[in-house]
């Protein structure tokens, strides 16, 4: 059987400096291995070479870098990416690339499967499979063949992130570090279905923009799409919201999943500018592709500009987010339902 | 989170191997289906538990399984008589009325049906309950008594007299007369919720009825 080593990559600067401790490396070290995983592409702990043989072949003994590249991609017609990488319990998770003129997202995963149970979600369907450790979702990042071309780094793929804080957090530490990544925060967004306790840390502790899955404003009709809803009321998240001081640059977005003949009613506009007053937001609202099995359908072009033009006449800054890979499922989970069927 | 107020424990049993019944004073009024949050020390992050036990009551019950790895239950395991936690206000809107409905539940997700049942609630209702082995058929002895045929036990990895062999999920799906008009209340795993609620959209159970409690 293989040996497994743990992974340097996706520990902090301070989860170094005791990895040197223990293995009795100068102190300085720690900043140069993390030069060395994050601001430099090296795979292997012996291309470190202003460490000396000694100390990289002590690091070896205990350690290796941990990257791991992707598994499969499917293409899509519009340029979107989807890749399949192969998570640490050996089960996968999948990461959208969505490349554009000036802007090329990343949307990474933050656990395998889904505790959440959303209606409309395909990941939820594979239940709930672990979480991913920071490596495991900078690896995502690192290991993508275009990730010197990112520019924006979206939390909106497999998984609930505020269920995962430990993985979440330190890898955002990491992504907008000087010793890490460098990335600036407001490259940077979170989206959560609204887990409030977790959501206040990452407003306090993080300065990266948060997103809000809504999808309805009315809390008896956003319960059945989102069981969250039983647990933390919209009403609570958005007074914890309120209750913190954004600034000017931090950016709080409403996710909005129009479904035909649901969320999109002259009531839905009203209840949403109530309820979103006083908040300085904008809605994204984005087109539902069906997944197999369920009863929710999509909406037209002309139902989702109507839904804009109604939210925008009540002064909400509404944006249509375009629909990126839907030949491939881009946004689905469907990909590593199959592989994890397959194993 | 709610404020956190200490507590001194009454009982703390073990139910079935792994799983306990641990049980406190009730100093609050709550409606049965909703959490509280529990912490070893005030400074703690609380984890949140379904209450187990009924509204009138004059303890509140708690019923958990030690998780190895968790961060909470294997400290909480430890706890005798007379030892103290956190507990937080109870929260959260998992509630169901007085009409006739099924509940469906698996593992430790039977905690807020036994308030409502343990409530009063469970005259009209016809529950569903699965665990892997039928000592994890927590409060079965009580649900029988008064639920009669409306209780249908069932787990997967034994045959016992009485309890339905196999999972929740199969018993639904080979259920020739599903009433499709009524409200269906899920609690369980994620994947246990996900997939029930799947069968009984494709059996005819208009979305708005089937209503998912989830664990995290």
């Amino acid at each position: 059987m293989e040996e497994t080593r743990e992974a340097l990559f996706g520990k902090t600067l301070s989860q170094l400096e005791t990895v040197v401790k223990e293995l009795e490396l100068p102190r300085f070290a720690a900043a140069q291995i993390a030069d060395w995983l994050y601001k430099k592409d090296v795979t292997a702990i012996e291309e470190m070479t202003n460490l000396s043989k000694a100390a990289r072949e002590k690091l070896a003994s205990r350690f290796e870098v941990g990257l791991s590249d992707p598994v499969k991609v499917q293409t899509s017609v519009d340029g979107t990416k989807k890749y399949l990488y192969r998570a640490r319990n050996g089960k996968f998770i999948e990461t959208a690339y969505m490349p554009e003129r000036n802007r090329h997202t990343l949307c990474v995963s933050s656990q395998v499967g889904c505790k959440m149970g959303c209606l409309f979600c395909f990941t939820a369907k594979q239940g709930f499979q672990g979480n991913l450790s920071a490596g495991e979702i900078l690896n995502q990042i690192r290991s993508l063949p275009e990730h010197h071309q990112l520019t924006n780094i979206v939390y909106m793929g497999m998984g609930e992130p505020f269920d995962n804080m430990e993985g979440v957090m330190q890898s955002l530490e990491i992504l907008t570090s000087d010793y890490g990544f460098g990335m600036s925060p407001r490259r940077i967004t979170v989206s959560t279905i609204g887990i409030i306790p977790a959501m206040k840390v990452f407003l306090e502790q993080s300065t990266c923009h948060l997103a809000v899955s809504l999808h309805s404003p009315f809390e008896e009709e956003r319960r059945r799409l989102m069981p969250i809803e039983h647990v933390y009321s919209l009403t609570e998240v958005l007074e914890a919201i309120r209750s913190f001081p954004l600034g000017k640059q931090r950016r709080i977005s409403f996710e909005y999943i129009v479904f035909k003949d649901l969320n999109h009613s002259p009531r839905h506009v009203k209840e949403l500018a109530r309820i979103l007053n006083g908040i300085r937001c904008r809605i994204n609202l984005l087109r539902f592709h069906p997944v197999p099995g369920t009863p929710l359908q999509a909406p037209d072009d002309a139902t989702l500009e109507e839904f804009k033009t109604a939210l925008e006449n009540k002064g909400i800054v509404t944006t249509i987010r375009k629909s990126r890979g839907q030949d491939i499922y881009a946004a689905c989970g469907l990909l590593s339902t199959k592989e994890q069927q397959v194993i | 989170m709610k404020s956190l107020t200490k507590v001194t424990i009454i009982s703390n049993l073990e139910v079935a191997p792994g799983a306990y019944v641990l049980s406190f004073p009730r100093s609050f009024e709550f409606v049965p289906g909703q959490v509280i949050g529990i912490a070893m020390n005030p400074a703690d992050k609380p984890r949140l538990y379904s209450i187990a036990s009924g509204n009138k009551e004059n303890v509140v019950r708690i019923l958990y399984t030690v998780k190895p790895e968790g961060k909470l239950t294997p400290d909480l395991a430890r706890l005798h008589a007379g030892d103290t936690i956190y507990v937080s206000e109870p929260f959260g809107g998992f509630i169901c009325d007085e009409q006739k409905a099924v509940w469906v539940a698996t593992g430790t997700g039977i905690a807020p049906f036994s308030s409502m049942f343990y409530s009063g609630l469970g005259k009209n209702k016809t529950l569903i309950q699965g665990n892997r082995f039928a000592n994890g058929l927590y409060f079965r002895e009580d649900f029988e008594k008064e639920m009669g045929p409306r209780y249908v036990p069932s787990c997967t990895r034994e045959q016992v007299d009485g309890v339905y062999h196999g999972r929740v999920l199969k018993y639904l799906s080979e259920k020739k007369d599903l009433d499709t008009s009524l409200k269906y209340y899920l609690c369980g795993s994620a994947e246990m919720v996900v997939d029930v609620r799947d069968l009984l959209i494709e059996r005819g159970v208009p979305f708005e009825n089937v209503v998912a409690e989830i664990f995290f």
